[in-house]
């Protein structure tokens, strides 16, 4: 395939993902495997599982699984290619709906959706956290991180930055194997 | 919103969100929005957030574009989104070249497991403090939809857009109901 190609089929495939991830990347991580290893055959399976592992461990937005797709794909072009189809398309439908909504701040129906829709996402909330939890609390150790993690961020004003570089530095000096 | 909020601020906020946010940007974006910079209260913080929530692409994208057009439309939208999304695309791809090389050591591995364990507990920590502000104001109407998406997606495992289907009407039913009879 011709690297133009390439990067046509990746603006396309993500630019429609983009528009039915509801609920965030993670939503449609199925399908982007499908595409990318079944489909394409741009990667094995396990350079793809390695590809969401590097994702998870860098700072920032969990559609950074995209970029490295992309990126693996197509290199840099590719990264940029990825990461704009996937959040340009949302970005522009969100941009207008927030519009519409906060004309409608004060009318009965739109105070009532948007009170409904809080607490499903606060379960939503819980269960991400529940998940991440019972994939990466593998020990004792962890989950006493994981809890120690939690209380800090819970009860004082520390900056959970710090909680994250202790668990690294805990990690580095082999705690955890 | 406080007038503090230019484009430029806008991309800084977003900028040390992303930055800071390892294995999740939720717990950083509360921190920031509500309890620093005061830009959103709690309950709008978790309001945005479902709006974001209940839109297509990645949450925490959708709620830079709309916290910057609420503060200075499309130009903070703009300076929002390029500050959450800029460095992590670079930081990401970096760290993809370097794990082909060095992703086998022990230490790395040990790193990216604890970062995991801390992470999920900050996440945690957040789930909770959203959750007070509703409990506290209408406890009958949003625990037990608290509860039903918890067990739906996080125990039944079931697709987090059908359960979103399927529960919101009847939340926003019961939020609608709710608000007449009081």
């Amino acid at each position: 395939m011709k690297s133009s190609d390439t990067l046509i089929a990746i603006a396309l495939q993500f630019s429609g993902l983009s528009l039915v991830a509801f609920g965030g990347v993670n939503a449609v991580i199925p399908e982007i495997h499908r595409q990318a290893v079944e489909v394409n055959h741009w990667m094995t399976d396990q350079d793809f599982t390695s590809l969401f592992a590097i994702a998870q461990a860098a700072p920032g937005p969990n559609f950074l699984v995209t970029t490295l797709v992309g990126w693996k794909v197509a290199g840099l072009p590719g990264a940029l290619v990825a990461t704009l189809a996937m959040c340009g398309p949302s970005c522009l439908l969100t941009y207008w709906v927030a519009k519409a909504w906060d004309r409608y701040r004060e009318t009965q129906w739109r105070i009532a959706v948007g009170a409904g829709l809080a607490p499903v996402t606060v379960g939503f909330v819980f269960s991400s956290g529940y998940v991440l939890v019972r994939a990466a609390d593998a020990s004792w150790r962890l989950a006493l991180v994981t809890a120690a993690s939690a209380g800090v961020a819970y009860f004082t004003k520390i900056n959970p930055f710090w909680c994250l570089a202790a668990a690294a530095a805990l990690g580095v000096a082999g705690v955890f194997r | 919103m406080t007038p503090a909020a230019t484009p430029w601020t806008l991309f800084k906020a977003f900028f040390s969100i992303a930055i800071a946010g390892f294995g999740g940007t939720l717990p950083f974006a509360r921190r920031t929005l509500v309890e620093r910079k005061g830009w959103l209260s709690a309950e709008d913080f978790t309001e945005t957030l479902s709006l974001c929530q209940s839109l297509p692409g990645p949450n925490i994208v959708n709620m830079s574009i709309v916290v910057g057009a609420r503060a200075c439309g499309w130009r903070g939208s703009v300076a929002a989104v390029i500050g959450l999304v800029g460095a992590p695309v670079i930081i990401v791809t970096t760290l993809g070249a370097l794990y082909s090389d060095f992703g086998a050591l022990p230490q790395v591995r040990g790193a990216l497991v604890g970062l995991g364990a801390a992470a999920c507990g900050l996440l945690a920590a957040t789930a909770v403090r959203m959750a007070e502000p509703l409990l506290k104001s209408r406890l009958v109407i949003t625990a037990p939809f608290i509860l039903a998406a918890f067990v739906a997606v996080a125990i039944l495992r079931w697709p987090l857009p059908y359960v979103l289907l399927g529960l919101t009407p009847i939340s926003i039913g019961a939020a609608f109901l709710w608000r007449r009879r009081v």
